[in-house]
């Protein structure tokens, strides 16, 4: 294929900017898709995703637009997966920046764009949403101009919602973005930017070929796994699958080897040939790195073996996910799982939930802590239980984030003082524009994880929006607090918290549990406890009455019903020691902050 | 399992008709058919002549419930419970409103073989039945129940109900000495319930609190039973044979048969029920065809448990080893061994849906 025909780009853009209708349309203005078969957010395949408006997987697609071919690279919209939108990226020349005309550039979007812009890529901006009676494209444009050097006149004004302006977009794309550079006659260099495992085909790779050529039925060197497969096929997706005999450089598409594992098959993975390799991997790869875990339990502990299986099922999925047999005295056989981030930490418990049926309970999220021992050796812990006792605990390290906010600038004074509620250290603060704010902080990652997300857009009204990646580990001063229900401690409760905070913390768990805890047949006390010692209690006083008051003629069947459906609930119930506590106690519990 | 002798067989007939609606019921009744009243009887008794051409049991018991059966005039409830063919020992109950009754209904009743009367009284204090949104004044149930004992019903029920907005414990207990004092053979005390779709569904600020529907149950239970009526359902107390024969068909599983809009049957394991307006239950039956709406059939299992699970409710309870070790030990406190039986205590009657998940 003629190079100077192709242009790659990934669409960038904040949640709820429109990225997913933006998609939409250009797959009907190309005709990609039959406007018969169209139907919302056609890239995002997950039910989850369609419901939580947010994109997950990479998706890509291939569609022809004025005698060129243009690879739309769709990329996941949220900060847990950066890893992701950055191997996306990889594969790219350029970005159509997306941001809604009615509120600007977020700080994710920010992110991804000087992402973008270290890549080297060029970026088309659009103001998108421009038929809102909100709009103010003029403003936004001089913001984006402000932030990104990018001239307010260069940037389009679309709906993408009524299809105007899309056309002159993809015009824009065709023109500003570069034709890919690469080598036919080079040895074989394809990066694999995603990997989505299929039961009938195994592993699904999408790929872009840097340097030479692919073709279906060649031996292939898969670099880091270090393993070789066999192309079995390779093809394009317009957006129906279309095998082909051979990509070359500069193209997308995608790639089945035989695979069943999608971590033999990562993100950042080069693919080359065996026969003829190339001496160097593309640069870039990395192994996605958890950070945040809890323990999950099946609710109904014979369902242990089929959490393990499920868990394996979904890592072939999402490589990202890990997982490693744990006990609870409170809760029986489990996993300890790690998780990007707390979005995804849910999404991996509902979609186990969903697709594989099980009922679960969640442990108390925690990050990994590195803990120096009065010996001197070094432990990381990333459950709480497995703490050494205080006695042995020389320090206690734990993980930071840098994280960036951009804000309208009369929420800052609310952002700081949540900051600063959260132990943050405020690096700096800069204006955007007279009415915008970004503010930079270093934050303990545990601090973060912990329902920072949901107050900071409750705070905002939803203006706000955030960006952190690590930055070490400092020392701090840490207790662990205990949790007792109905005078047993429940290990699975604990976690561990700043000693200021102990207290307070202590506090807050016991009311919330008393309120998500269901009365039982007897007194429950709730209490919370640093080293043995009480600091907090409640109590869930006994149910006194749980009875229907009729039991007549048209009464029995309902009665039935009504007691078949409090038996479906309580297979909801987790039981700990005799108390019976909901699967999503502790979600629950560390969201309901106010 | 059941210890339903084959020869109990209950007949309901249902009457739809109210002057007025209470805030809190969900039955299915209307207050603006009365023109439909001579209509709606001769369907039922359509209905009934069907049935009984169809070889329906001898009935042991008779329950006239709504609704509001007294809304009817007495010859034509009489003329419906004469085509029912009926044991002689059989009981034969009207649901009364006590503001409805007079002494020539009454003798009305009696000749067609009524011989027990259920009064609805929900309250004894003015305030509290107007929080019920019920209207009839107190003083009409000394009255009405004067007037049943004057006739010569010697078995008559008088029904109360707890939990009521704005009702204290001390208005509670006025109303049980005064249903006391009448010296009734038999009580039944409902807790207030919220039914979706009623008007108290709505008012979310008025929902009973279930803490003080529990003392009320202790306080209605100790001045029941210290007054020598014993508790022999969750909700019903009676002086030693008066308990209601109707009912206990229904909580022995055993088979009974409804003659109206929204009446249920049961045979045999297959539950169904009729249609729940009276103007489309006329329009069927009048067509030739059966009333019925839908209908269920239960598998052995599932018969089986929720034999023990109605079981579990009355006096006799439920026969030892219907619960694992395990749960009569969750369940200490709510449940005693009585010779080979398990019944339930009064804590455990508060609690018997918790009590009955436990049943195996």
């Amino acid at each position: 294929m003629d190079l100077s025909r192709i242009r790659n780009f990934s669409i960038i853009a904040h949640i709820d900017h429109g990225k997913s209708t933006l998609s939409d349309r250009i797959l009907e203005l190309t005709k990609a898709v039959d406007a018969r078969d169209m139907r919302e957010q056609y890239l995002d395949s997950m039910d989850l995703e369609r419901e939580r408006g947010i994109t997950i997987k990479a998706q890509n697609v291939r569609v022809e637009w004025k005698g060129h071919t243009l690879h739309l690279i769709d990329t996941p919209g949220h900060v847990d997966f950066g890893y992701e939108v950055s191997r996306s990226l990889a594969a790219c020349e350029g970005v159509i920046l997306v941001v809604d005309a009615a509120q600007g550039i977020e700080a994710q979007t920010l992110a991804n764009c000087y992402l973008a812009l270290e890549s080297d890529l060029e970026i088309v901006a659009a103001l998108n949403k421009i038929d809102l009676p909100a709009a103010d494209p003029d403003r936004y444009a001089m913001e984006i101009e402000t932030v990104l050097g990018i001239k307010a006149e260069d940037i389009l004004r679309i709906s993408a919602k009524t299809g105007q302006g899309v056309g002159d977009l993809l015009d824009a794309v065709c023109e500003r973005i570069p034709a890919p550079k690469g080598d036919p006659e080079a040895p074989l260099q394809a990066l694999i930017f995603d990997s989505q495992y299929d039961q009938y085909r195994g592993v699904v790779s999408s790929i872009r070929v840097m340097n030479g050529r692919i073709s279906s039925g060649s031996r292939l060197q898969f670099m880091q796994a270090n393993a070789q497969q066999e192309a079995i096929e390779i093809g394009v997706r317009r957006p129906a699958t279309t095998p082909v005999a051979e990509l070359g450089p500069g193209e997308v598409g995608y790639l089945i080897a035989g695979i069943k594992d999608v971590a033999e098959a990562r993100s950042g993975e080069t693919v080359t040939l065996a026969s003829r390799p190339a001496t160097e991997p593309l640069p870039g790869y990395r192994d996605p790195k958890p950070m945040v875990f809890c323990g999950l339990y099946p609710i109904d502990g014979d369902e242990f073996e089929n959490l393990r299986e499920s868990l394996q099922k979904l890592k072939l999925n999402d490589a990202s996910i890990t997982y490693e047999p744990e006990t609870s005295g409170a809760l029986g056989f489990g996993f300890r799982c790690g998780f990007l981030g707390l979005l995804h930490m849910e999404i991996v418990k509902e979609r186990l939930e969903r697709e594989f049926g099980l009922a679960l309970i969640a442990t108390a999220p925690s990050v990994e802590y590195r803990v120096t021992k009065t010996n001197g050796e070094m432990v990381k812990v990333d459950n709480p239980a497995d703490l050494p006792p205080a006695q042995n605990i020389e320090f206690i390290e734990e993980p930071y984030f840098r994280v960036s906010i951009i804000t309208p600038k009369e929420y800052t004074g609310t952002l700081m003082e949540l900051c600063q509620s959260r132990r943050g250290d405020l690096s700096k603060l800069e204006y955007l524009s007279p009415e915008r704010v970004e503010l930079h902080y270093k934050i303990p990652l545990a601090e973060v994880v912990v329902d920072f997300f949901d107050q900071m857009k409750s705070r905002t009204q939803g203006y706000a929006s955030l960006d952190y990646e690590l930055d070490g580990y400092q020392q701090s001063s840490l207790a662990k607090v205990d949790l007792l229900l109905n005078g047993i401690a429940a290990d699975a409760f604990s976690t561990i918290v700043h000693r200021d905070k102990a207290f307070d913390y202590g506090r807050r768990m016991c009311e919330k549990l008393k309120e998500l805890i269901p009365r039982q047949m007897f007194d429950v006390p709730i209490q919370a406890a640093i080293g043995g010692k009480v600091i907090a209690r409640e109590t869930v006083k006994a149910k006194r009455k749980d009875v229907l008051a009729k039991c007549y003629g048209g009464d029995i069947t309902r009665k039935r019903k009504l007691l078949e459906k409090q038996k479906e609930g309580k297979k909801k119930m987790k039981a700990i020691g005799r108390v019976e506590v909901p699967g999503d106690v502790f979600i629950s519990a560390l969201k309901l902050d106010d | 399992m059941t210890t339903s002798s084959v020869s109990e067989f209950g007949v309901y007939v249902h009457v739809p008709f109210c002057r007025h609606r209470c805030d809190y019921c969900a039955f299915a009744t209307f207050t603006d058919r009365d023109h439909l009243m001579e209509r709606y009887v001769s369907a039922l008794r359509l209905e009934v002549a069907r049935a009984v051409e169809a070889a329906m049991p001898t009935a042991t018991s008779i329950f006239v419930g709504g609704g509001t059966p007294t809304r009817l005039a007495p010859d034509l409830l009489a003329a419906v419970i004469a085509d029912i063919p009926r044991s002689s020992a059989a009981e034969v109950t009207v649901e009364c409103n006590p503001d409805d009754i007079t002494a020539e209904s009454l003798e009305v009743y009696r000749a067609a073989g009524v011989n027990r009367l259920s009064f609805g009284v929900q309250s004894m204090v003015g305030h509290v039945l107007a929080s019920l949104g019920r209207t009839h004044d107190p003083s009409n149930v000394e009255r009405a129940v004067e007037l049943a004992r004057r006739a010569g019903f010697d078995s008559f029920n008088l029904d109360i109900i707890y939990g009521a907005h704005g009702e204290s414990l001390d208005d509670w207990r006025t109303t049980v000495e005064r249903v006391i004092a009448l010296d009734p053979p038999h009580v039944s005390a409902y807790g207030l319930t919220v039914e979706a779709g009623t008007p108290l569904a709505d008012r979310p600020e008025q929902y009973p609190d279930d803490d003080v529907q529990a003392e009320m149950y202790e306080v209605v239970d100790d001045l029941l039973v210290a007054a020598g009526l014993a508790n022999y359902e969750v909700s019903n107390w009676a002086r030693p044979g008066h308990e209601c024969e109707h009912n206990r068909v229904y909580w022995k599983q055993g088979d009974y048969v409804g003659f109206g809009s929204a009446a249920h049957s049961h045979r045999s394991g297959r539950r169904w029920w009729n249609v729940r307006t009276p103007d489309r239950f006329c329009d069927l039956i009048e067509s030739g065809q059966s009333a019925e709406s839908s209908f269920e059939v239960l598998d052995h299992e599932q018969r089986r448990v929720e034999g023990l699970q109605l079981a579990i409710r009355m006096r006799d309870g439920v026969p030892a080893g219907s619960f694992s070790d395990h749960d009569l030990a969750v369940l200490d406190g709510l449940v005693v061994a009585d010779g080979d039986r398990l019944v339930l205590t009064r804590r455990g009657r508060l609690m018997a849906n918790e009590v009955s998940l436990r049943l195996a």
